[in-house]
């Protein structure tokens, strides 16, 4: 009887472990990975190649999905304000092609073109950056802070603001907030929210 | 007078062929419904999106939930984070989805995720499992129709 209880407890544990979320990915104050990505052009963009920058915005957004359109003008907003301050926007593109044809390199080509990005959008092909990061929806922002050659803080994950269906009624723009702390050396007033978004396609392979 | 009544009856019946709206409701009035409900065996709100691929997959596994457990109380609730309610409101008509479908009319969603769950990363499809104590089990991504109806077992043997 003992036994039979033991393994009905030890059954229930088991369905009950995969409620648990994993929490692979970056914390706040970690340090984040340097990277090798395809941009749309067809080169070849590192986090080193920026020499003067203060810091990054790097988005994890996609094609396809309609929170990242909402938010996609926001993005650009986000480039055109920043990068001439030392925090460009760099996109990555985490969905594998397979199962989001939307996202297919030829895709986003044209997506970069239709809407004049300013900025890179990556491809990550073997999904490699976006496991390490800890991406989990598009869009998804990491808020990078440079402390020194290919050493980068990650100082803020999450949302780039509180409204994601009106830019203009957001009253909580965290991007913009964190950035501009860093600019001025303040202390960062919010590190971390949550967005709803689409989730990640991950390889089936 | 059998015409009057014949009428009465062709227009309530023609009634029903109108696409009845969908709920759609704050935060707070969501959380009352979930959290107060102390009637139902098992509550399963699902967080879905037309959009969302994985979302609408597994719906039709929720769907057939309540149908599933004559004898028992569970209750299905359908909360969609469409862009649009009218979105919801016309998958609902054209899948014929018999489960209760709300709109939950929020746009900053940071301010209510983690009141669902402190493991929510905010990606959907989600899953919020409550009994009638009020314990709540949490899961984040897609479910198969055999890891939900496991998951309901689970919870009405528990009694």
């Amino acid at each position: 009887m003992k036994t039979l209880v033991l393994t009905i407890l030890f059954a229930l544990s088991l369905s009950l472990g995969s409620f648990t979320p994993s929490s692979d990915g970056y914390e706040v104050g970690d340090y984040a990975t340097n990277f090798d990505l395809k941009n749309v052009d067809g080169n070849m963009v590192s986090l080193s190649d920026y020499e003067d920058a203060e810091g990054f915005i790097v988005v994890f957004t996609c094609n396809e999905c309609p929170y990242a359109k909402l938010y996609q003008d926001r993005v650009s907003e986000l480039n055109e304000k920043y990068e001439s301050k030392g925090f460009p926007v760099i996109a990555i593109n985490p969905n594998d092609p397979e199962r989001s044809p939307a996202d297919r390199y030829e895709n986003m080509q044209a997506r970069a073109e239709e809407k004049d990005y300013t900025f890179p959008y990556l491809v990550d092909e073997t999904q490699e950056i976006t496991r390490a990061y800890g991406a989990t929806n598009t869009p998804h922002v990491y808020i990078l802070d440079k402390e020194g050659k290919d050493k980068f803080r990650v100082a803020y994950i999450g949302a780039i603001d509180n409204n994601y269906k009106d830019a203009e009624k957001a009253d909580k723009h965290y991007v913009q907030e964190v950035v501009d702390a860093l600019l001025n050396g303040q202390e960062v007033p919010l590190t971390k929210t949550k967005a709803i978004g689409c989730t990640i396609k991950w390889s089936n392979a | 007078m059998k015409l009057l009544i014949i009428l009465i009856l062709a227009l309530i019946g023609g009634q029903s062929l109108f696409a009845q709206e969908i709920e759609e409701l704050s935060f707070e009035e969501l959380n009352k419904r979930i959290r107060s409900d102390n009637e139902t065996e098992v509550l399963v709100v699902n967080f879905w999106a037309t959009w969302c691929k994985p979302c609408v997959k597994e719906l039709p596994y929720f769907d057939s939930l309540q149908a599933h457990y004559p004898t028992k109380k569970v209750k299905v609730v359908l909360v969609s984070l469409d862009i649009e309610a009218e979105a919801a409101k016309k998958y609902r008509e054209r899948k014929n989805i018999q489960s209760e479908v709300v709109y939950l009319d929020e746009v900053d969603h940071n301010a209510w995720i983690d009141r669902i769950s402190s493991d929510w990363s905010g990606a959907i499809p989600a899953t919020l499992f409550v009994d009638n104590s009020g314990q709540e089990q949490f899961h984040e991504g897609e479910l198969s129709d055999e890891a939900l109806f496991s998951q309901v077992n689970q919870i009405l043997n528990l009694k």
